[in-house]
Protein backbone atom coordinates (compact mmCIF):
# COMPACT_ATOMS: atom_id res chain seq x y z
CA UNK A 1 0.00 0.00 0.00
CA UNK A 2 1.54 3.42 -0.93
CA UNK A 3 2.16 5.75 2.15
CA UNK A 4 1.80 9.40 1.80
CA UNK A 5 4.34 10.02 4.45
CA UNK A 6 7.23 11.92 3.42
CA UNK A 7 10.51 9.48 4.16
CA UNK A 8 11.23 11.99 6.74
CA UNK A 9 8.16 12.16 8.20
CA UNK A 10 8.71 8.02 8.58
CA UNK A 11 12.10 7.95 10.89
CA UNK A 12 11.76 11.30 12.95
CA UNK A 13 10.89 10.19 16.72
CA UNK A 14 13.15 7.02 15.58
CA UNK A 15 16.40 5.99 16.99
CA UNK A 16 18.29 7.72 19.32
CA UNK A 17 17.89 10.95 21.04
CA UNK A 18 21.51 11.91 21.73
CA UNK A 19 21.46 10.97 25.26
CA UNK A 20 22.44 7.29 26.00
CA UNK A 21 26.68 7.95 25.57
CA UNK A 22 25.65 10.98 28.88
CA UNK A 23 23.53 8.21 30.84
CA UNK A 24 26.14 5.36 29.98
CA UNK A 25 29.29 7.55 31.52
CA UNK A 26 27.43 9.46 34.22
CA UNK A 27 26.30 5.97 35.39
CA UNK A 28 29.86 4.62 35.88
CA UNK A 29 31.33 7.84 37.16
CA UNK A 30 28.68 7.98 39.82
CA UNK A 31 29.25 4.26 40.52
CA UNK A 32 33.31 4.52 41.27
CA UNK A 33 32.69 7.61 43.26
CA UNK A 34 30.01 5.78 45.15
CA UNK A 35 32.84 3.07 45.55
CA UNK A 36 34.68 5.43 48.31
CA UNK A 37 31.14 6.80 49.77
CA UNK A 38 29.58 3.92 50.05
CA UNK A 39 32.61 2.50 52.38
CA UNK A 40 33.36 5.67 54.50
CA UNK A 41 28.95 5.31 54.89
CA UNK A 42 29.09 1.52 55.91
CA UNK A 43 31.38 2.94 58.77
CA UNK A 44 29.65 5.88 59.71
CA UNK A 45 26.41 3.86 59.98
CA UNK A 46 28.58 1.30 62.57
CA UNK A 47 30.16 4.74 64.17
CA UNK A 48 26.51 6.06 64.24
CA UNK A 49 24.35 3.52 64.84
CA UNK A 50 21.80 3.86 67.81
CA UNK A 51 23.02 7.40 68.28
CA UNK A 52 20.72 9.88 70.35
CA UNK A 53 19.72 13.14 69.41
CA UNK A 54 22.50 15.18 71.10
CA UNK A 55 25.80 12.74 69.58
CA UNK A 56 24.21 12.52 66.18
CA UNK A 57 23.98 16.52 66.17
CA UNK A 58 27.30 16.59 67.44
CA UNK A 59 28.61 14.23 64.36
CA UNK A 60 26.21 16.05 62.01
CA UNK A 61 28.33 19.22 63.04
CA UNK A 62 31.78 18.39 62.00
CA UNK A 63 32.46 19.23 58.01
CA UNK A 64 34.40 15.86 58.00
CA UNK A 65 31.00 14.46 58.37
CA UNK A 66 28.41 16.90 56.63
CA UNK A 67 30.41 17.14 53.36
CA UNK A 68 30.62 13.23 52.72
CA UNK A 69 27.26 12.47 54.07
CA UNK A 70 25.75 15.60 51.82
CA UNK A 71 27.91 14.29 48.78
CA UNK A 72 26.86 11.03 49.67
CA UNK A 73 23.27 11.82 49.23
CA UNK A 74 23.48 13.37 46.12
CA UNK A 75 25.85 11.09 44.24
CA UNK A 76 23.60 7.79 45.38
CA UNK A 77 20.51 9.69 44.18
CA UNK A 78 21.73 10.58 40.59
CA UNK A 79 22.90 7.05 40.48
CA UNK A 80 19.92 5.63 42.05
CA UNK A 81 17.49 8.02 39.25
CA UNK A 82 20.02 6.50 36.10
CA UNK A 83 19.52 3.05 37.19
CA UNK A 84 15.89 3.45 38.29
CA UNK A 85 14.96 5.10 34.98
CA UNK A 86 16.63 2.13 32.82
CA UNK A 87 14.97 -0.64 35.04
CA UNK A 88 11.33 1.63 34.16
CA UNK A 89 12.25 1.67 30.66
CA UNK A 90 13.09 -2.13 30.57
CA UNK A 91 9.54 -3.62 32.30
CA UNK A 92 6.52 -0.83 32.12
CA UNK A 93 5.82 -0.89 27.81
CA UNK A 94 2.39 0.99 28.65
CA UNK A 95 3.17 4.24 27.32
CA UNK A 96 1.76 6.46 29.73
CA UNK A 97 2.43 4.09 33.22
CA UNK A 98 6.11 4.60 31.18
CA UNK A 99 6.04 8.21 31.01
CA UNK A 100 4.59 9.09 34.47
CA UNK A 101 7.22 6.51 36.61
CA UNK A 102 9.86 8.62 34.45
CA UNK A 103 8.66 11.68 35.36
CA UNK A 104 7.88 10.54 38.78
CA UNK A 105 11.85 8.51 39.30
CA UNK A 106 13.30 12.17 38.53
CA UNK A 107 10.57 13.90 41.09
CA UNK A 108 11.65 11.61 44.08
CA UNK A 109 15.41 11.46 43.61
CA UNK A 110 15.44 15.53 43.41
CA UNK A 111 13.33 15.68 46.75
CA UNK A 112 14.84 13.18 48.30
CA UNK A 113 18.21 15.20 47.47
CA UNK A 114 16.80 18.96 48.49
CA UNK A 115 15.14 17.20 51.69
CA UNK A 116 18.83 15.27 52.90
CA UNK A 117 21.17 18.14 51.59
CA UNK A 118 19.14 20.72 53.10
CA UNK A 119 18.49 19.03 56.36
CA UNK A 120 22.20 17.98 56.81
CA UNK A 121 23.05 21.69 56.11
CA UNK A 122 20.73 23.13 58.67
CA UNK A 123 22.34 20.73 61.27
CA UNK A 124 26.04 21.69 60.77
CA UNK A 125 25.16 24.76 61.11
CA UNK A 126 23.58 24.60 63.84
CA UNK A 127 20.27 26.04 63.73
CA UNK A 128 17.44 25.15 65.89
CA UNK A 129 14.35 22.81 65.46
CA UNK A 130 12.01 23.25 62.99
CA UNK B 1 12.22 -3.08 2.91
CA UNK B 2 9.69 -2.19 5.48
CA UNK B 3 8.55 0.96 6.46
CA UNK B 4 10.02 2.60 9.56
CA UNK B 5 6.68 3.24 11.66
CA UNK B 6 7.40 1.04 14.66
CA UNK B 7 6.86 -2.35 13.22
CA UNK B 8 7.21 -4.35 16.53
CA UNK B 9 6.70 -7.93 15.65
CA UNK B 10 10.25 -7.39 13.47
CA UNK B 11 12.02 -5.55 15.45
CA UNK B 12 14.65 -7.94 17.55
CA UNK B 13 14.09 -8.23 21.34
CA UNK B 14 16.78 -9.54 23.57
CA UNK B 15 16.12 -12.46 25.52
CA UNK B 16 14.63 -12.07 29.19
CA UNK B 17 13.39 -14.33 31.66
CA UNK B 18 10.59 -16.32 30.14
CA UNK B 19 13.74 -17.58 27.92
CA UNK B 20 16.20 -18.55 30.72
CA UNK B 21 16.52 -21.83 32.85
CA UNK B 22 17.86 -19.60 36.28
CA UNK B 23 21.53 -20.26 36.46
CA UNK B 24 24.30 -18.21 38.71
CA UNK B 25 25.30 -15.50 36.46
CA UNK B 26 21.41 -14.52 35.66
CA UNK B 27 20.40 -14.62 38.78
CA UNK B 28 23.46 -12.21 40.15
CA UNK B 29 22.21 -9.78 37.17
CA UNK B 30 18.76 -9.42 38.16
CA UNK B 31 19.80 -8.92 41.94
CA UNK B 32 21.54 -6.05 40.43
CA UNK B 33 18.48 -4.26 39.69
CA UNK B 34 16.52 -5.64 42.76
CA UNK B 35 19.49 -4.31 45.19
CA UNK B 36 20.00 -1.06 43.25
CA UNK B 37 15.96 -0.66 43.56
CA UNK B 38 16.01 -1.32 47.25
CA UNK B 39 18.87 0.73 48.22
CA UNK B 40 16.83 3.95 46.11
CA UNK B 41 14.69 3.61 48.99
CA UNK B 42 17.57 3.14 51.34
CA UNK B 43 18.96 6.60 50.56
CA UNK B 44 15.74 7.86 51.27
CA UNK B 45 15.62 6.09 54.79
CA UNK B 46 19.16 7.78 55.24
CA UNK B 47 17.75 11.38 54.28
CA UNK B 48 15.14 10.75 55.93
CA UNK B 49 17.06 10.33 58.73
CA UNK B 50 18.75 13.70 58.36
CA UNK B 51 15.62 15.26 58.26
CA UNK B 52 14.50 13.91 61.50
CA UNK B 53 17.23 15.08 63.12
CA UNK B 54 16.97 18.57 61.66
CA UNK B 55 13.71 18.46 63.16
CA UNK B 56 14.15 18.12 66.53
CA UNK B 57 14.62 15.86 69.30
CA UNK B 58 11.21 14.27 69.15
CA UNK B 59 10.81 13.67 65.76
CA UNK B 60 14.38 11.92 66.27
CA UNK B 61 13.58 10.04 68.90
CA UNK B 62 10.60 8.54 67.11
CA UNK B 63 12.86 7.67 63.63
CA UNK B 64 15.47 5.94 65.93
CA UNK B 65 12.71 4.25 67.68
CA UNK B 66 11.40 3.02 63.93
CA UNK B 67 14.67 1.90 63.00
CA UNK B 68 15.05 0.10 66.56
CA UNK B 69 11.48 -1.57 65.42
CA UNK B 70 12.10 -5.28 64.60
CA UNK B 71 10.77 -4.28 60.97
CA UNK B 72 13.32 -1.36 61.06
CA UNK B 73 16.09 -3.85 61.97
CA UNK B 74 14.59 -6.12 59.66
CA UNK B 75 15.00 -3.64 56.36
CA UNK B 76 18.43 -2.84 57.27
CA UNK B 77 20.03 -6.04 57.52
CA UNK B 78 18.44 -6.35 53.79
CA UNK B 79 20.10 -3.29 52.94
CA UNK B 80 23.14 -3.93 54.36
CA UNK B 81 23.26 -7.34 51.96
CA UNK B 82 21.96 -4.93 49.30
CA UNK B 83 25.11 -2.90 49.63
CA UNK B 84 27.62 -5.41 49.80
CA UNK B 85 26.13 -6.84 46.78
CA UNK B 86 25.77 -4.20 44.74
CA UNK B 87 29.18 -2.79 45.45
CA UNK B 88 30.89 -6.01 44.72
CA UNK B 89 29.07 -7.03 41.83
CA UNK B 90 28.96 -3.07 40.60
CA UNK B 91 32.93 -3.91 41.07
CA UNK B 92 32.76 -7.03 38.31
CA UNK B 93 30.86 -5.02 36.13
CA UNK B 94 33.35 -1.90 36.26
CA UNK B 95 35.75 -4.94 34.63
CA UNK B 96 33.78 -6.04 32.20
CA UNK B 97 33.16 -2.27 30.92
CA UNK B 98 37.00 -2.68 30.53
CA UNK B 99 36.50 -5.97 29.05
CA UNK B 100 37.95 -7.91 31.43
CA UNK B 101 36.51 -10.84 33.47
CA UNK B 102 33.83 -11.86 30.59
CA UNK B 103 35.16 -15.64 29.76
CA UNK B 104 32.27 -17.75 31.09
CA UNK B 105 34.10 -19.56 33.57
CA UNK B 106 35.77 -16.34 35.13
CA UNK B 107 32.08 -15.13 35.35
CA UNK B 108 30.72 -17.65 37.00
CA UNK B 109 33.55 -17.96 39.27
CA UNK B 110 33.39 -13.67 40.18
CA UNK B 111 29.58 -14.00 40.70
CA UNK B 112 30.14 -16.67 42.70
CA UNK B 113 32.37 -14.63 44.84
CA UNK B 114 30.00 -11.56 44.87
CA UNK B 115 27.29 -13.35 46.52
CA UNK B 116 29.53 -15.01 48.83
CA UNK B 117 31.31 -11.84 49.71
CA UNK B 118 28.14 -9.43 50.55
CA UNK B 119 26.87 -12.96 52.93
CA UNK B 120 29.89 -12.51 54.85
CA UNK B 121 30.12 -8.80 55.30
CA UNK B 122 26.20 -8.70 56.36
CA UNK B 123 27.02 -11.18 58.73
CA UNK B 124 30.20 -9.75 59.83
CA UNK B 125 29.07 -5.90 60.52
CA UNK B 126 25.70 -7.42 62.62
CA UNK B 127 27.82 -9.44 64.51
CA UNK B 128 30.19 -6.19 64.86
CA UNK B 129 26.43 -4.69 65.81
CA UNK B 130 25.45 -6.98 67.87
CA UNK B 131 28.93 -6.86 69.89
CA UNK B 132 27.98 -3.21 70.65
CA UNK B 133 24.49 -4.24 71.84
CA UNK B 134 22.55 -2.83 69.07
CA UNK B 135 20.90 -5.71 67.73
Amino acid sequence: MASYRTPLGRVRGLGSAKHGVGHFIGQRVSAVALIVLVLWGVYSALVLAGADFASASAWMRSPWHAVPLALFVGVALYHARLGIQIVIEDYIHKPLTRNALLILNVFVAWLGAAIGVFSILKVAFGGGAL
Amino acid sequence: MSEATGDKASRPLSPHLMHWRPHLTMVVSISHRITGSAMYVGVLIIAGWAAALASGPDAFEQYRALLGSPLGKLVQIGLTFCVFFHLANGLRYLGWDLGKGFEKRTADTTATAVVAFAAVMTILLWVIAGMRGLL
